[in-house]
């Protein structure tokens, strides 16, 4: 099959890929790009390990063509902080002992932003209704609700 | 229709180390020049935190500052032997490995240390990395120091070596006689739920447990097993299958569609008191946690059930259609 | 009781991968990427039992992008027995299967070509020529005269040193239950269930120059992968180069050896480095499982609430093939009678064999599902005596210095302390004599002394 050129705003900076017309954005995002924070946890839409977002709203992104992804503003866990200027998730993620494996927080942390870039005062059940969608076999959730309900707090008191 | 409230307990053990024993594991531990400390292994971490409890183990064995040490895992060109992270067995055989091989490099290191201040070992102490003579704390020098006198001046190694091995048992074919464990740990869950008599939804309103783990070395990564352990043990009971007709292969689950495990919207509240009566055997009395706490909700679960709506249901997952059933059967007996 | 005060140790300390994990800069298998990588894709048996008689590759080694096939013909030591490093034996599962398939989704060929996709592809395209037979699916079934024997000793137990079951005799069950006031009966049974970490298996193998193979792995356990991979690989172990060691959640699973090897050849047959990863479904449907089990229990127990014999017949169901279980139903076994002062046990626990994907090590092996037992079984007990939850299991609680069916004696006994404190944490105030047992002491217990 002839390979597409899919151009985005990706993180920010406008990029352009040669692509399979059916590869996931997942798997451009990953193997192409080499943006490994985006995980492959299921590929059936089922674990949200794969979350970007796409237009600030989050989407699995096993799920999407990348070649719909054409013009689109992409975000991954990579634009949104990194090791020398962690945003307050990721911060309030490592403080809260909310990540163990490691493999469902990138999808958490994704999730949560564009939770709060809607509402920045959810409740506790808002936070868990928007994380519904990602799982995570280690922690229990407990402590990832606390992180988030922790940034929460702190962006009301700023 | 009714929602009935009801508590069960569980009280459970959960031994320590791989079954008859025969499980090894090494570290190597070695000083840098400027005083910091490799620790070698070749073990796992699964996410549970050994990476970083290692770490710890390894500044309290050696005295040093936890920063200084530096945890390497795994390769096994450059590490010795691990058994590898199962049995609730990383936390005791790796801790105690890396306690035997910090032991020897602490020696190696004061031995240097008192020939620098000329003094005797014995009459020197080691803390956070500070070394200086008792009641003389004003005679000092710190591990930078002394490293870089035994790599450039004494050609002395600060090295160390450690094993922790549980001679493997035997099992008497006849009785079952064996030694199976290294030591147990103990847990109670308490467990409150609500059932729907009219959907056979069972919801876990609350899970309390009392761990009993020995020693923690890190409370908060103790605490994240007790919670991950309350959400599976709690999706174990109710929910989870592979085979929803098994024996028969029928329907046989191809991912989390149809494999139900929690979410975010789903987890009870959880609450719970972590006990520590070290062991005889483990590094600082340590035992094991990781596989304990998503035992002892389950059958705390089923009780809370029976206390709840009278009936046994005793064959996991404990679906609503079991529930509905269960009940029927009662109400037929009943009559 | 207060534990000495220690220094780094008892801190919560923030994890040292942390923060790699919360940016997306941990490194995982899955993000190993090596230039000229190709992929690999498992063809797997489509029925639970049968006996091949043709494996027809041809139109997926033509298929354009495939660079290598592997079949049985390609693994120097096609036995898969990752017990054989603690003595369990026979050989009973292939790496690659070629004269019969015992579950749907054993492995029989693979195919490594350029792209995943086009694996995929190929991988479709192999014919498969087996003749089905009737699967044995049911615990008592499969140890049932009528069933047909699926492994080749002749029966469907695993053989513990001549018997079909392990055992564990300690006192006089027999004599014991016909003195008993109550004899209270319980079935206890659960159905297999998957580890379901969210990174699934996956193993990068690359050959290097002078011969060695680097193999990058999620296993659980490095060394254990390599000296089982160097066994099926007929090399020395020092020629395997394993790196690991960061795991996307294991519990349990990621122990089987189940991609290393084939993985290896690969990259050995093709000179290149080479991936597999799992997808979702083979994670679900194909990687091993926890055991699906039946456990009866027969209770001897006096009116004053003592349990004074104890028997158990437990069945665990290990699929098609050993992997951990013969090892499994031996620590399943230990912890059958529970953490209680019980004078008579009477234990048979059998692994036994279907025709379903095997099952292996998870969180609790073996012992998850005798405290689900213990403790039901228990709660029965109370309430068929009319004796309150809490006191039943105190009174029966195991004390140090006493003898445990496995004739050790009982040391770091701490079960009282947690029922005591789990009351307290959800302010149920205990009667004053159940407050001051405590593990040490064995008034109230009965007075076994071992």
């Amino acid at each position: 099959m002839e390979s597409i050129t899919v151009t985005f705003k990706l993180n920010g900076k406008t990029t352009a890929v040669a692509v399979e017309p059916l590869a996931s954005l997942r798997t451009v995002l990953r193997e192409h790009l080499h943006l490994h924070a985006t995980k492959a946890g299921c590929g059936q839409g089922g674990c949200g390990s794969c979350t970007v977002l796409v237009n600030s709203e989050p989407v699995l992104s096993c799920l999407m063509l990348a070649a719909l992804a054409d013009g689109q503003e992409v975000t991954t866990l990579e634009g949104i902080g990194t090791p020398q200027h962690m945003h307050p998730l990721q911060a309030a993620f490592f403080d809260k002992f909310a990540a163990q494996c490691g493999y469902c927080s990138p999808g958490m942390i994704v999730a949560a932003k564009a939770l709060l870039d809607k509402n920045p005062h959810p409740t506790r059940a808002e936070i868990a209704e928007a994380l519904a969608g990602n799982l995570c076999r280690c922690t229990g959730y407990v402590a990832i609700l606390d992180a988030i309900e922790d940034v929460v707090t702190q962006m009301q008191e700023a | 229709m009714a929602k009935h409230y009801g508590r069960g307990i569980a009280a459970v053990n959960y031994p320590t180390g791989m079954n008859l024993g025969g499980d090894p594991t090494q570290a190597l531990i070695f000083c840098q020049p400027t005083g910091g400390f490799s620790v070698k292994l070749a073990s796992t971490d699964l996410g549970q935190g050994l990476k970083t409890v290692i770490a710890q183990i390894a500044a309290e064995a050696l005295g040093v500052p936890f920063d200084s040490v530096i945890v390497d895992t795994g390769d096994t060109d450059s590490a010795p032997h691990c058994m590898g992270t199962f049995a609730s067995r990383a936390t005791h055989r790796v801790g105690n490995a890396v306690i035997m091989a910090a032991n020897e490099a602490r020696k190696a290191l004061m031995d240097v240390a008192a020939d620098e201040m000329e003094a005797a070992p014995e009459d020197l102490v080691l803390e956070n990395g500070e070394i200086y003579v008792k009641g003389a704390p004003e005679r000092k020098t710190n591990v930078f120091n002394v490293a870089l006198a035994a790599h450039f001046k004494y050609g002395k190694t600060i090295s160390g070596r450690g094993i922790y091995l549980k001679q493997k048992s035997g099992l008497d074919p006849e009785t079952g006689a064996c030694d199976p464990d290294s030591t147990e740990a103990h847990a109670t869950t308490v467990a409150e739920v609500e059932v729907d008599d009219e959907t056979g939804e069972v919801k876990v309103l609350r899970l309390s447990s009392a761990y009993e783990v020995g020693r923690q070395i890190n409370p908060e990564m103790v605490k994240g097993q007790i919670i991950s352990g309350a959400v599976m043990g709690m999706s174990h009971t109710l929910t989870e299958t592979v085979f929803p007709y098994y024996p028969s292969l029928d329907h046989h689950t191809y991912g989390f569609g149809e494999y139900i495990i929690p979410t975010a919207l789903d987890i009870p509240e959880i609450e719970s008191v972590v006990l520590e009566y070290p062991s005889s055997n483990g590094p600082y009395g340590v035992k094991g946690v990781g596989e304990m706490t998503a035992n002892s909700p389950i059958p705390a679960i089923v009780n809370a059930i029976y206390d709840a709506i009278g009936v046994w249901v005793t064959d996991l997952p404990v679906t609503p259609e079991k529930v509905l059933r269960a009940l029927d059967e009662k109400a037929l007996e009943a009559n | 009781m207060g534990v000495k005060q220690l220094g780094i140790v008892g801190q919560s300390v923030k994890r040292r991968d942390g923060i790699g994990h919360v940016t997306g800069q941990t490194q995982y298998v899955d993000d190993v990427f090596y230039t000229n990588m190709l992929w690999l894709k498992m063809v797997r048996s489509p029925i639970s039992r049968g006996i091949i008689h043709g494996i027809d590759t041809s139109k997926a080694e033509a298929f354009p992008g495939v660079v290598a096939v592997i079949t049985a013909q390609d693994v120097p030591n096609n036995w898969y027995t990752i017990l054989c490093l603690i003595g369990v034996e026979p050989n009973d599962e292939p790496v690659l299967a070629h004269e019969e398939v015992m579950y749907i989704g054993e492995p029989i060929c693979a195919i490594v070509a350029e792209t995943e996709a086009i694996a995929a592809e190929a991988a479709a395209l192999v014919k498969l020529d087996i003749e089905e037979l009737p699967p044995v699916l049911d615990l008592e079934f499969a140890i049932s005269p009528d069933a047909p024997a699926i492994k080749k000793w002749g029966n469907n137990t695993f053989m513990y040193d001549g018997y079909t079951h392990r055992k564990l005799r300690f006192g006089d069950f027999e004599t014991a239950i016909q003195q008993a006031d109550h004899i209270i009966e319980g079935t206890y049974s659960l159905s297999p269930i998957e580890h379901a970490p969210i990174e699934t298996h996956c193993c990068v193998v690359k050959p290097e120059p002078d011969g060695r193979l680097t193999v990058h792995s999620n296993t659980q356990a490095l060394y254990f992968t390599m000296d089982n991979t160097a066994i099926i690989l007929q090399v020395p172990s020092q020629r395997l180069h394993m790196i690991g060691g960061t795991v996307g959640g294991g519990f349990g699973g990621k122990v089987d050896v189940i991609t290393e090897p084939i993985t290896c050849i690969a990259a050995m047959k093709t000179g290149r480095p080479v991936k597999w990863r799992w997808t979702r479904e083979e994670e679900m449907r194909k990687s091993s499982t926890r055991a699906g089990v039946r456990m009866q229990y027969t209770d001897g127990v006096m009116n004053d609430g003592r349990i004074i014999a104890r028997k158990v017949r437990s069945l665990e169901d290990s699929g098609a093939y050993h992997r951990h279980s013969p090892y499994g139903v031996q620590k399943h076994m230990a912890n059958l009678p529970g953490p209680y002062t019980i004078p008579n046990v009477w234990v048979d626990a059998y692994c036994v064999y279907t025709n379903r994907q095997p099952s292996s090590a998870m969180r609790g092996f073996g012992v998850t599902e005798a405290t689900f037992a213990v403790e039901c079984q228990m709660e029965r007990i109370a309430r068929t005596l009319g004796i309150d939850s809490w006191e039943i299991r105190l009174i029966n609680a195991y004390r140090n210095g006493q003898m445990r069916p496995v004739r050790k004696v009982v040391e770091d006994a701490t079960l009282i302390e947690t029922i005591q404190a789990a009351a307290e944490l959800i302010g149920y105030d205990l009667p004053a004599h159940l407050k001051a047992m405590n593990s040490d002491d064995y008034a109230g217990n009965g007075g076994h002394h071992g």
